[in-house]
């Protein structure tokens, strides 16, 4: 039938073109079909990598695109690590990322476990639990809003119950103290299931039987999660620490709908500060030049960290 | 008879420069430049962190293709 098929299309190609596909080789052949996505990603990846790197250079911007464009060399690059706010942004940045990461990862290989024992309804809470990570951001950042307010908000109403303070007195998102917790929170009642989901890959892909040999060991429960529960799972954790902790340094979203970087700049990541350069200074190479350093900070954790990888799959 | 192993080709790449010892020496230098940049006590470790972080970066690009 696929023989015909293919028969059918030799036969309907035109003579010339048919001359020209037979004179290809296989490698040829290959190039030829691939080409197309290789120029996609160059057009979209690769090239805005290069201009960027290109404009870190330079004093561009874009709201001047007529102006002549100077070549600053390292001067951008100079300016931004010696400023002091850009600094303390790094700082909130690595805050959000180290207490997200930690919170989503106990809690998502926590509820991976649970969900893994396989009770009644597993499948029903599973679904349950990964509706965060299928809402929008932008959804997730004006209800959270909502839920914080002070005055409506069920957030505070909750801690109000449980603590006895006055909800009133519950400002999540003025309060220089809570607001970059307010935020760390909606993070993770967002991606832990992410995590989860990651989580519980790994813990499924154990074989039963190794615990059924621990089982004729006499292993205790405690000796059996610490000696093959946790080895055979942790690539995949590592796997999702790696996916959320890129994707937190970049976090945008949630930071600008909640506080938009306040109060005063509490809560100003790096993606913040990097939007207020380029797009509110139009500092388009300063920004570039920020966006560079991010990107090597970024790519050089995830070097070793693929190299950490390795080694535990090897083990 | 006896049976012996083939010998292995000894490789003319000097010991030094293995990947194994290099990409040790990349990576911390690329966890420096990230604690560098990321650390809250003195500016001055901030400003050379992403020269470090670019050199340990591309150090690992490099030797990574050396053999082991």
């Amino acid at each position: 039938m696929l023989n015909r098929t293919a028969e059918n299309v030799a036969r309907a190609t035109p003579e010339p073109l048919a001359r020209k596909v037979r004179g290809i080789s296989d490698k040829g052949l290959a190039w030829l079909f691939i080409s197309p996505t290789i120029l996609l990603l160059l057009a979209i990846n690769i090239f805005p990598l290069f201009w960027a790197i290109y404009l870190s250079f330079t004093n561009f911007r874009a709201n001047r695109p007529n102006e002549v464009v100077k070549n600053l060399g390292f001067a951008n690059y100079q300016r931004i690590l010696a400023d002091k706010d850009i600094w303390i942004a790094m700082q909130t940045t690595a805050h959000f990322v180290f207490w997200t990461i930690l919170l989503q990862t106990l809690i998502g290989f926590t509820l991976a476990w649970l969900i893994d024992r396989k009770f009644r309804g597993h499948a029903f809470w599973t679904t349950l639990i990964l509706v965060p990570m299928m809402l929008s951001p932008a959804v997730v950042g004006n209800f959270w809003r909502f839920l914080y307010e002070p005055q409506i908000g069920l957030f505070a109403y909750a801690i109000s119950f449980v603590t006895g303070i006055p909800p009133t007195n519950i400002q999540m998102l003025s309060n220089v103290s809570l607001a970059p917790w307010s935020i760390i929170i909606v993070d993770t009642w967002m991606w832990t299931p992410y995590v989860m989901l990651i989580c519980l890959a790994g813990l499924r892909s154990i074989p039963e039987y190794i615990y059924e040999a621990a089982e004729v060991d006499r292993a205790s429960n405690w000796r059996q999660f610490w000696s093959i529960t946790l080895p055979m799972a942790l690539p995949f954790i590592m796997l999702a620490v790696l996916f959320r902790g890129i994707e937190n340094f970049k976090m945008f979203d949630m930071v600008n709908l909640l506080t938009g970087g306040g109060p005063g700049s509490t809560t100003e990541v790096a993606s913040i500060t990097l939007k207020r350069q380029a797009f509110e200074s139009w500092r388009t190479g300063y920004s570039s030049a920020f966006a560079i350093i991010l990107f090597v900070a970024v790519f050089g954790l995830a070097n070793i960290y693929v190299k950490a990888l390795n080694k535990v799959k090897q083990r | 008879m006896t049976l012996t192993s083939p010998q292995k080709r000894k490789s003319r790449w000097p010991v030094w420069a293995r990947r194994g010892l290099m990409e040790n020496i990349a990576t911390v230098l690329i966890a420096l430049g990230f604690l560098m940049l990321f650390q809250p006590f003195a500016l001055s470790l901030y400003t050379y962190s992403f020269i470090t972080m670019l050199a340990g970066t591309v150090m690992f690009i490099i030797v990574s293709k050396f053999p082991e």
